[in-house]
């Protein structure tokens, strides 16, 4: 019997020289398909996947940053807030901060046109957002949102900056029940109430986000909120923090905890404060991509099946002759397997040079715009290596199989095409 | 070097079963160049298929330089066809991907020897039949007469210790089949047992011996 090694090295010597000689059309189409479903399989996980992880990434860059200390239930606000805001300035940990005072409130428009007063008057319910405009910019980056009108001047007093969910020009897929205001338009004017007391401010911009919690608030600035809702303390309500690289989130989160300062406010991590129904279904789309991906796994599989089929049939007197000269039905094999993993690994190597080389970056500049989120394309290395190795196995299998089926067959009868 | 002692070849085609060979015995003695003849369907291809371990008889045994074949298993007869036998095609039945050289390669790499070592024999045996020059030509860059010369050097180049040729010059024009029966002669004369079948009486005169067949006997040798 001829050795492994021997049926090895002559498989090895058979398959290269079948794939140089190729037809470079076949090749290139199989490599081609190969390619496709490699893509497949790590691409439609990726942008199912891309779209809550795309939501989350902005929640952490619009809104939560990297930790987030929000008022503790029950509570009015964050008690302590100026001793947490200067433990965060003392602590060479914390890159950027930024604090809010918030209080639910109403808008009102079109008031100044309003004809008929036995009809409802165009209000709608915000959070208002007491902010820093500086720091919650440098934050947050929120004027770069601003889709009409300007952003807040901190010089400037008596200016509102809508979020475009409160208006009915932008948020009309919200239906009936949400209210939301008539026209309004940057150098309109409009009244906020809180807590029963109301003044008129000037709209200076619209600020539209796939953030929430920025496009349903009305912004103002912390010196007109302290006026308007007549709040005795400096204590804010949500305080959110950005760490350096040195650290981790959850480790940032620890140097507050520490200090104690969890019995004055809800601390939480960027990725705790993600709603749990959107981490189920970041999870139930991952299924579903993988679904979609085995269904693309099947079809290389199959693919690779005909090839390597079709191929050994053709050559099915020449297997005959093969095996008549002492050529060993393992070595035969081997050169097919060995087909079968050139076709896997070029396919997977260029589907990995699109993905990484051009897919993710270009996603990552141009999201696709989902209505709740800007998708990314999410492609962990380590998944994409499980990906090919799954892809390699799988390719493996469909090109031995009929390999085997084939070198099975009588000498004689492969020999006399019979 | 070769006893074939009552050998019976059957075909079961649905409900019709042909004999092929009908009890055939015969005796090959090493360094003969054996010709077997016949008409068509005489079963001269079918006896060289069972002499050669290609094919099973149905019934009766045969003796391969004293070793008992028939009983063989599938990997054992690909090692024995390897070490001790040799073939040549009508159809030449060269792999198509690979150069002349490369052809004559293969069974010497089954053979456990070094690429380069497997390089050298086959271009020496490309040498020695005149086609030096065409070691990098694919079979399709070939003549036939060429590619029936590479398939000869193929299954030579390790040493077999019996040629069989099955109708060697049947697609050959008649200057490439006195080139083939040239070689042969050669080897012949070298010490190479070679049994070959054949339609062509004209090449039967450089053999030591013809056997006849029909309708699966032999009637003449």
């Amino acid at each position: 019997m001829a050795t492994l090694g021997t049926s090895l090295k002559v498989g090895i010597f058979l398959g290269v020289r079948q794939l140089k000689r190729a037809s470079r059309w076949t090749t290139g189409l199989i490599v081609f398909i190969m390619t496709l479903t490699f893509l497949n399989l790590v691409v439609v996980s990726g942008i199912l996947i891309g779209l809550i992880v795309g939501g989350n990434n902005a929640n952490r860059e619009q809104y939560t940053g990297d930790v987030i200390m929000t008022t503790l239930s029950g509570k009015p606000d964050i008690a302590k807030s100026q001793d947490i805001i200067a433990t965060m300035k003392a602590d060479n940990t914390v890159a950027d901060y930024s604090y809010r005072f918030l209080s639910g409130g109403a808008v009102e428009a079109n008031y100044k046109t309003r004809s008929d007063f036995n009809t409802k008057a165009d209000t709608a319910a915000t959070q208002l957002a007491g902010i820093d405009p500086i720091r919650e910019d440098n934050f947050s980056n929120i004027s770069k949102y601003v889709i009409e009108g300007d952003y807040l001047d901190p010089n400037e007093s008596g200016y509102v900056v809508l979020g475009a969910n409160l208006l009915r020009r932008f948020s009309s897929s919200f239906g009936d029940g949400f209210d939301s205001l008539d026209g309004t338009y940057p150098g309109d004017k409009v009244k906020i109430t809180v807590n029963g007391k109301t003044q008129e401010f000037t709209v200076k911009g619209i600020v539209k986000s796939k953030v929430g919690e920025v496009s349903i608030r009305a912004f103002i600035t912390e010196g007109d909120f302290l006026r308007l809702t007549d709040r005795g303390s400096l204590n804010v309500n949500e305080i959110a923090l950005r760490h350096t690289a040195q650290i981790t989130d959850d480790e940032s989160k620890a140097i507050f905890v520490k200090n104690g300062f969890d019995q004055f406010t809800k601390i939480q991590t960027a990725t705790e404060a993600i709603p749990d129904f959107l981490n189920q279904i970041k999870l139930a789309f991952g299924v579903l991509g993988n679904m979609i991906g085995a269904i693309g796994i099947v079809v290389a599989s199959i693919t690779i099946f005909i090839v390597i089929f079709i191929n050994a049939v053709t050559r099915r007197k020449f297997i005959g002759i093969m095996k008549g000269i002492g050529v060993s039905s393992l070595a035969i094999q081997i050169s097919y397997l060995l087909q079968s993993f050139f076709y896997a690994v070029l396919g997977s190597l260029l589907g990995t040079i699109i993905l990484y080389g051009v897919l993710v970056p270009l996603v990552a500049k141009h999201p696709i715009n989902f209505p709740f989120s800007d998708g990314i394309l999410v492609a962990e290395p380590s998944g994409t290596l499980i990906r090919i190795i799954l892809l390699l196995i799988v390719t493996l299998i469909a090109g031995f199989i009929p390999a085997r089926m084939i070198v099975r067959k009588n000498t004689l009868d492969s020999i006399l095409g019979r | 070097m070769i006893q074939v002692k009552n050998i019976t070849k059957e075909f079961q085609n649905g409900d019709v079963l042909t004999q092929v060979l009908k009890g055939v015995s015969l005796e090959i003695n090493s360094g003969e160049f054996v010709a077997i003849m016949g008409k068509s369907g005489a079963g001269k291809s079918t006896l060289m298929y069972q002499m050669s371990l290609l094919d099973h008889p149905t019934s009766g045994s045969i003796m391969v330089d004293n070793q008992e074949v028939t009983m063989l298993s599938h990997d054992e007869r690909t090692k024995f066809r390897l070490d001790n036998l040799g073939y040549i095609f009508q159809d030449y039945a060269l792999v198509p991907e690979l150069t002349a050289v490369e052809n004559i390669m293969v069974p010497l790499l089954m053979q456990e020897k070094s690429e380069s070592e497997a390089k050298k024999i086959a271009i020496a045996s490309l040498e020695k039949i005149g086609l030096a020059h065409r070691e990098n030509n694919l079979p399709s860059q070939l003549s036939g007469g060429e590619q029936q010369r590479v398939s000869i050097a193929r299954a030579v180049a390790h040493n077999p210790k019996i040629l069989f040729a099955d109708e060697p010059t049947a697609n050959l024009d008649s200057e490439s089949s006195k080139a083939v029966i040239d070689i042969f002669r050669s080897l012949h004369a070298a010490g190479q047992t070679i049994v070959m079948v054949t339609h062509e009486p004209e090449y039967t005169v450089y053999c030591d011996r013809v056997i006849t067949l029909s309708d699966g006997k032999i009637i003449a040798q």
